[in-house]
Order: C-alpha cells, then structure tokens, then sequence
C-alpha cells in the first residue's frame, strides 16, 4: 500500500497576520512559515499507518517556492520516505492545485490519498474534494478516524455538523483529514538526520504540463471590523434591564 | 438565467440554513436580469421538504430527485446529479449550497466536475461575479471576483438573514411547479454505514438568535446542566469553547470559534470562556456579546457589550431564576 499526502506550506499558525496598508493582500514577508497544520495530521496519520504495518510507503507532494523544501524535509523528519516538490511562485488556486495532484496521482498511484481539510491561510476547503472528483475516486472529508478493515476498503469516521458518520469507501480513495484524528508526533534529531538524505525530487507546472488558470481574482483584502469593549455590569439585574433595552430576544 | 439552490435537510426537514442562501441568491438575482430562483431536493422519502419548500417566497421552481440512492447524502452520488442538471440545462448562471459540513462535501466535487472554481464561506454579494470571504480564519475579508461562466458557491448562512416564509392566508394562491428528476446510478465507490448524531431539542446552533457557550471555567460535564437550564429559558443554542471540548465536557459538534462552528445570533453568551483569539473568530459576527468570567483581565472582556466579572456558579442560576419569574410575571 503506497499513501500520498499533499503538504501546504503556510504561516505558521501561532503568526498574527495583518492586512497590507493598500488592501492588496496579507502582508507576508518574513513572517515563519510552516506545515499547514491539517497537512501535518495527514502525515502523522500516513506514518501511523506504515508503522503498524497497513502501508509500505509514504510520499509527499507539496506545490510551492524553492522554500517550501524546508516544510517537505519536516514532513520527512515526521517518517516519510521521499517527497515531490512542484515548484511555482504562483498562487496556485484549488482547482489548479487538483489538476496538479492528478497528475501526481496518474503517476505514483498511491491506493490513498491523504490531505488536510483546509488550508489555514485561504480556508477553502476544496482541494481534496476536487482531487476526488477529478480522479473519479471516492471521498472522506473531515476524518476523525480512519481504520483499514477489509481488503482494498477503508473505513472512514467524519466530523459532520450534528455529529458523526461512518463510510466505507472502495480503494483508491480520497480522505481530508480534521484535526481530532491524531497528534503529531515531535520529531527527534536523529530523523531530522535521517530525512536530510531522503530524496525530495523537484518538478514544476510546466514540466508537468498543467498550464495554470487562475479563475478567481482577489480585488481586496480588509481587515475585518473591529469590536469594541463594551461596559461592565455589577449584577445580574442590570445585565437582563440593559439586554432588555437592546435585544427582543431576552 | 436562474439560479439553483441545493436544499440541506434530513428527508423531513427543510434547515433553516437553506433559507438564508435563498437570500444569498435572492441579493445575486438583483444584479441580473431575469433571473429565477429553484431549489433542488435531494434525498429519498423528502416529499415533506418540498411541501415547506412550497412556502418560500420568491422561488420560482423546486427540482425533487427522490431516490434510495439519495437517501444519505453522498458526493459521489449527489455531485454528478447537479454537474448533469446544470449541463443540461444551460441557464444556470450560480450553484448554491450552505457551507454546511454536507455542503462543503459535494460543492467541490460539483465545482471541479464542471471545471470551474468554487468560492467558499461567502459572507456578502457584491455583484453576480463578485463575493466576501473570510480568510485567515476570519483575521482578513477578501473581495474575489470569479472570471468562471458558471459561480458554484458555499455559502456561510449566519451572515445572511432567512427568506421569509408565505403566511397561511396567501397560500392557496402560491403555487411553485416542483418537477421530477431522474436518479443517477449509484458510484458504488461510497457506503454509508451509520450516523451518531446528537439528539437536541434546542435550536441549531448556525441559526439560533441566542447562544450560550460554555468554557473551561464550568469545569465538568456535569455543571454544564447549569448552561441549559438557562438556554431553556431564552430558547438558545449551547455551544463550548474548544477548551471544554477538548476537556471531554461536551461532545465535539458543539465547539464554536475557528475550527468549530461559526455564530451570528442576535446575543451570544460566553460563560466562563477566557476568549482565544480562535474563539473570537467564531462568534464576531453576534450583534450582542455578553461575557461572564471571574477573570476581570480576561481577553473575552475586549469584545463583550456587556461584561459581568463574578462567579458563574452564582450567576447562572441567578439568571435562570430571574428569567424564569418574568415569564410568570
């Protein structure tokens, strides 16, 4: 069983972003980028698998700059075998970043494919769907359990709203994970030792002849309104008269 | 031109969600000429949605596949129904959905079937092409404009009010044609085998008008009872911080803020919740805020209208108590 993760390299997400003074976008030089937490999740869970014996080999796929090699060699570092870098300085949008993915997927055939829901930075929440729909392969969103219970089958527990359902879905598959399905381990040094000699081959759009097409255009970015604090109240009493004058719903 | 909507309901239900993307179309609509509003239905034994469908104001048509295959909904049966509808019949300019966790399911898969974008969690119509989002969870608002023939769309219900409904003395004379489609064949690559969905009497969180979350500060799951007590009495939603999730308090649905569920309610009522800033971007959109917490400094304070530093122990059954006296006033 071979698993592909699809890896995004994002600001790390303990960073406060903040708007550019021209509205253009976030402003995001030198600001730490990292693993897409989601992304990290999906990895520890590939690992988990081939330690217990489920999976033979795990890849990676990550599309971004020439850095974003320092996120795959992190996702090496947590146990993966080798790592693809499709290498852009474009903001690829998720339908492109499928179209790239299939790709991917026409070549390694991995029998999963394990990605993270969303990004925290664009908070789409599409790229493993469009995977699936393009690949004509069935799909797991939100996964909070997953578990290999008979031949070329996997079975998938997702966080919906209400609560939780349980799929099974015929092999290859696609499953976005969320982030109750496990904790990443910390890595040790000696696999950051080990994972500077694994093999991250490097390929781009072009080479791989997906020809990107942007088709949403961001016109602007805003902070978002601001809520000011509002004034403290001593008891009870007061808190219901003031909600009375304000809200019909109290 | 006209718009398709895409119901979200249990097979009996229509959710309120579904109302507020009717809004949505209905503000994309006015940019256009013409334009129509269907709702599609999908599900098995759902004839009951259609019947409360019937009385949405201005809906022009409702589209019903009713099958077994249908019965759940599953992208790999649900995508290429839509992706068909909308090929066949050309004058579909929008696709809409909730975004909902069912909604987030499909819409992609609809989107990328189609070979078109899908603009995600939309939050205000500019124009028919053009949208707010939120992006770093809810730290920016980004205006993206779609260059795609066809706008597949999810849409965030708490930032849009519900259409209204048709009174009963109208509704003799409003009459909405529903016509019939055919199912497709079922993917077989996708089984359902059980759903464990919470039981709960009170509103649904993304569109109750009042929700009171409870966070760490109540400790166990036990003295959560103390939260519904009052819930009860204002008809609220409860919600939990991601503290008191993860404290196995309450089950996991029920989290609001980034990662959880996203609120809007005409008041929201944080109780003992210190207000991370991953909190607070679940619940800005609320009109009114009310935070109660022993912590004077605590961060949630910077965001509440009106704040009361004291013990929730004794403030929510003095709450309770003082509420439920006025009713019997």
């Amino acid at each position: 069983m071979k698993i592909l993760v699809a890896v995004k390299r994002v600001v790390d997400h303990k960073v406060n972003v903040k708007v550019n003074a021209d509205e253009s976008g976030i402003d995001d030089a030198n600001l730490k980028m990292a693993i897409n937490p989601f992304c990290e999740i999906a990895i520890e869970q590939a690992v988990r698998f081939k330690e217990q014996g489920s999976a033979d080999e795990v890849v990676l796929v990550c599309i971004g700059p020439k850095d974003a090699d320092v996120q795959l060699r992190a996702g090496l570092a947590l146990g993966a075998d080798r790592a693809i870098l499709i290498r852009t300085d474009e903001d690829v949008q998720s339908l492109d970043v499928a179209k790239l993915l299939r790709k991917v997927v026409q070549e390694e055939l991995p029998d999963l494919v394990l990605l993270g829901k969303q990004a925290i930075d664009s908070d789409n929440n599409q790229t493993g769907q469009m995977l699936a729909a393009l690949t004509n392969m069935p799909q797991g969103t939100f996964a909070s359990d997953i578990a290999f219970t008979v031949p070329n089958k996997i079975k998938v527990t997702r966080e919906v709203d209400g609560g939780l359902v349980t799929l099974v879905l015929t092999l290859p598959a696609i499953i976005t994970v969320d982030l109750r399905l496990n904790t990443p381990r910390y890595t040790s040094l000696p696999n950051i030792m080990k994972a500077k000699r694994k093999v991250i081959r490097m390929t781009s759009p072009e080479d791989m002849g997906v020809v990107l097409s942007r088709r949403l255009t961001t016109l602007k970015v805003e902070a978002p309104a601001v809520r000011q604090a509002g004034v403290k109240v001593d008891n009870v009493a007061e808190l219901i008269e003031k909600l009375q004058q304000q809200t019909k719903v109290v | 031109m006209a718009i398709l909507i895409v119901a979200e309901h249990d097979n009996k239900t229509l959710q309120p969600a579904t109302l507020s993307v009717l809004t949505a179309a209905a503000d994309i609509a006015k940019h256009l000429d013409d334009s129509e509003l269907h709702l599609l239905v999908i599900g098995h034994d759902c004839q009951a949605v259609v019947t409360m469908a019937q009385d949405i104001i201005g809906l022009n048509k409702i589209l019903i596949a009713d099958h077994q295959i249908y019965q759940y909904p599953l992208a790999e049966n649900i995508a290429p129904l839509i992706v068909e509808l909308v090929q066949d019949e050309t004058h579909y300019s929008h696709v809409l959905t909730s975004a909902s966790t069912t909604g987030k399911d499909y819409q992609p898969r609809v989107a990328a079937l189609l070979d078109v974008a899908q603009i995600s969690d939309i939050i205000s119509v500019e124009s028919a092409d053009t949208f707010k989002r939120p992006i770093y969870a809810g730290k920016a608002i980004a205006t993206v404009q779609s260059s795609d023939a066809i706008k597949v769309i999810t849409v965030r219900s708490s930032a849009f009010i519900a259409t209204g409904l048709v009174s009963e003395a109208l509704l003799t004379e409003h009459v909405i044609p529903v016509i019939e489609l055919a199912a497709q064949t079922d993917s077989g690559k996708s089984e359902f085998i059980n759903a464990a969905l919470t039981q709960s009497s009170r509103p649904e969180l993304t569109t109750a008008d009042v929700v009171i979350s409870g966070g760490r500060g109540l400790q166990s799951t036990e003295n959560f009872e103390l939260l519904y007590a009052l819930a009860d009495q204002l008809n609220a939603a409860v919600g939990a911080s991601r503290a008191a999730v993860d404290a196995g308090f309450v089950a996991n649905d029920l989290q609001v803020g980034q990662t959880g569920k996203i609120v809007a309610p005409e008041l929201y009522i944080a109780v003992g919740i210190s207000g991370a800033i991953q909190h607070i971007a679940g619940i800005t959109g609320s009109k009114v805020i009310v935070a109660i917490n022993s912590d004077a400094d605590a961060p949630i304070f910077d965001v509440a209208d009106y704040g009361l530093v004291a013990d929730l122990f004794d403030v929510l059954p003095e709450f309770t108590a003082a509420l439920q006296a006025k009713k019997h006033d």
